[in-house]
């Protein structure tokens, strides 16, 4: 008993250890967030430690400021919309990379997927050239345009991995049960990709609500809820912008535990959640 | 090499009526690599024919080109007097049962056996009906609402049945559909597949690698090797008379002499029989329960076989290995020239004190064969 409790020192301190530094990581990455949302009870504002009265009241003011909502508004409408031109374009990118035979596919297969590796300043600057030069007038519908394109790359990927695991199969036992393709696509092949494209949308949908770089270049009259606040931080951090900050924390953390769920639950491996996550980072790199 | 179509078949089932299937030199190519060659097949109205061959030997390619979802390279499939081969998947009356099933996992038992209904628009009342009809038969009524991802393996194999039989195919093709199950349930399955085409009495074209299911299945057996039929015949016909060496060690076991027919009298080492066969080297076939123990207080010929031959060949052989498989034992002996035979038998056999035993065969039971050159 001794000599195996001895034996294992080493492993435990080592543990310790590890314990130590993935706690640290974690303080790291989550101790502004927590800051941030404690101090949007703060009713000191923004200053002062430990946070003191706390409060409701930057609630409040956020709740009856007029042009923070309109933001909140601009970006849901830009969000909802670049999420069905990206589903539009990139469920049938996806399909012709799965399924058809064509010339310069490997090309294909690797421009589809360079939005997510180019940094957004590039993609905006690219996309304020292109629009002055065809004489375009910035406003959200050029935001739309923008986010719709660079996201494409999210449906197609999200899309296509779920295609390569349907079974073909089932496609054609639909044929062979007397399904014409149109049909077998509508009745099967749909259906089963339902998780990926809710997935695509619900992903497409959070990276467009943040985004800042792409945009800022974009930019006309009407602000996106992100821009609303960097502008407003270039007079100063108040604590409304916490609350606001938390109120979008609360709801993108909604958002990615309903799309994990969704994965998950319905393909039930662990593989599809890091494969996922590793998307998912790849496409905040570019964004942030 | 030539299709080997039994004339005793032919004669007895197919005179009648013209075949449902015709198969006319059918071939497929993968680029350079042949698949299937030069396939020539008449299948019959009601008939249960098993496709058998190893993996690789193209059976699935040739049921995917029966039910549309490969093109042949070359040659033509008929069916009841139409061109097959050129219509889609969808507009033939071919149904398949798939070997993982392929049933459509978000849709209940009941919807996927409906959803061929459905698709042709039948009405609701008929497609009800049809429905629950198919699902009693294959004993799946209490699992009608179930997902298949509820249901056993054995379960997804009725119900992937039904969903092609409710269609009321001319042909139904069965892609190894019992090769994921256990050994249990497969044979229980191989009786009630059969007992059901019986009833429902549509053509099966069932292709399998597992030469006892195909056996236990089949009114014929079509060999395939390497792309090219080896050999059609009812399961009883290609065990007894082989054509081919590769088809009698492909299907049972056997002893394979190679002997020099001279005379009518065919040698192979210490042994020698009468043969019809034609002069000059021979390759023939025994079956190791066509070497039987000599009874030895029975006169050497007494049956009922043929007076123009002797009714048995006598030999001495010694006992190397004895292996028992509970109905018989199967022994293995070597005879005086070394030759190594195989034989199985129900009786104990009796040794003397050389280790040698008495063992006897008729000369009608070693059937000539073609050898098998060797192919990849």
């Amino acid at each position: 008993m001794e000599l195996l409790v001895s034996g294992s020192v080493p492993v435990v301190q080592k543990s310790r250890w590890l314990t130590v530094h993935a706690l640290a990581v974690f303080a790291f990455l989550y101790l502004p967030i927590a800051v941030l949302i404690i101090y949007s009870f703060n009713g000191q504002g923004v200053g002062g430690f430990p946070p003191r009265n706390l409060t409701l009241n930057w609630y409040r003011i956020l709740f009856q400021d007029g042009p923070i909502w309109d933001s909140v508004l601009n970006s849901l409408t830009v969000a909802v919309s670049a999420m069905a031109i990206a589903l539009a374009f990139g469920i049938p990118a996806a399909l012709a990379l799965d399924r058809a035979e064509f010339p310069g596919k490997a090309l294909f297969r690797r421009l589809v997927l360079l939005p997510l590796i180019l940094p957004g300043i590039i993609t905006g600057l690219s996309l304020l050239m292109l629009f002055r030069e065809v004489n375009v007038k910035l406003s959200l519908v050029t935001i739309i345009l923008g986010h719709g394109t660079a996201l494409i790359s999210v449906a197609t990927t999200e899309v296509f991995a779920g295609l390569q695991k349907l079974n073909r199969a089932q496609e054609e036992a639909s044929l062979d049960l007397g399904a014409n393709y149109w049909q077998t696509f509508w009745r099967i092949t749909v259906p089963n990709l339902k998780l990926s494209i809710i997935g695509a949308a619900l992903l497409i949908f959070t990276l467009s609500m943040d985004e800042i770089a792409v945009s800022f270049f974009l930019i006309g009259r009407d602000n996106t809820l992100p821009l609303e606040i960097w502008g407003r931080l270039r007079r100063g951090i108040t604590p409304e912008i916490n609350a606001i900050s938390t109120i979008i924390f609360v709801f993108s953390l909604a958002a990615i535990v309903l799309w994990y769920r969704l994965r998950v639950g319905g393909q039930g491996t662990s593989q599809v959640g890091a494969e996922l996550t590793e998307n998912t980072i790849a496409g905040c790199d570019s964004r942030v | 090499m030539a299709t080997t179509f039994d004339p005793a078949f032919t004669n007895s089932t197919q005179t009648n009526a013209q075949p449902l299937l015709s198969l006319r030199a059918v071939a497929k190519h993968f680029g350079k690599n042949i698949v299937l060659r030069d396939i020539s097949l008449e299948i019959a109205e009601g008939e249960f024919l098993t496709v058998l061959g190893e993996s690789g030997s193209g059976k699935t390619t040739l049921l995917r080109i029966l039910a549309g979802f490969e093109q042949a390279t070359a040659g033509e499939v008929w069916m009841a007097g139409e061109r097959l081969d050129t219509q889609p998947p969808y507009r033939r009356r071919v149904n398949t049962v798939f070997q993982h099933y392929a049933l459509f996992p978000h849709m209940t038992v009941e919807e996927n056996v409906a959803y061929g209904l459905r698709i042709a628009k039948r009405p609701s009342s008929e497609i009800e009906s049809r429905v629950s009809d198919a699902l009693a038969k294959v004993k799946m009524s209490a699992f009608a609402r179930a997902k298949p991802s509820k249901i056993s393996g054995g379960q997804q194999q009725r119900v992937a049945l039904a969903r092609a039989l409710v269609n009321r195919p001319r042909l139904l093709l069965l892609d190894e559909p019992l090769s994921a199950l256990d050994a249990n349930l497969r044979r229980q399955m191989q009786g009630e597949l059969k007992a059901l085409q019986r009833e429902v009495g549509i053509t099966f074209i069932f292709v399998t690698h597992d030469q006892e299911e195909a056996m236990v299945m089949s009114d014929r057996i079509a060999l395939l090797r390497s792309g090219e039929l080896e050999q059609v015949a009812s399961p009883r016909e290609i065990y007894s008379r082989p054509a081919t060496a590769y088809t009698a060690q492909f299907i049972g076991h056997t002893n394979l002499l190679k002997a020099d027919v001279r005379n009518g009298v065919a040698t192979s080492g210490a042994l020698s029989w009468p043969t019809t066969a034609p002069a000059g080297a021979g390759l023939f076939s025994l079956r190791p329960e066509c070497i039987r123990v000599a009874d030895s207080s029975a006169p050497p010929s007494e049956t009922s076989l043929p007076t123009t031959v002797p009714a048995t060949v006598r030999l001495r052989a010694k006992l190397r290995d004895q292996v028992f498989h509970g109905a018989n034992e199967l022994l293995r002996v070597e005879c005086a020239d070394g030759q190594v035979l195989t034989l199985r038998t129900s009786t104990r056999p009796a040794i003397d004190g050389n280790g040698e035993l008495e063992l006897e065969f008729s000369p009608a039971d070693a059937v000539l064969v073609r050898p098998s050159e060797e192919r990849a």
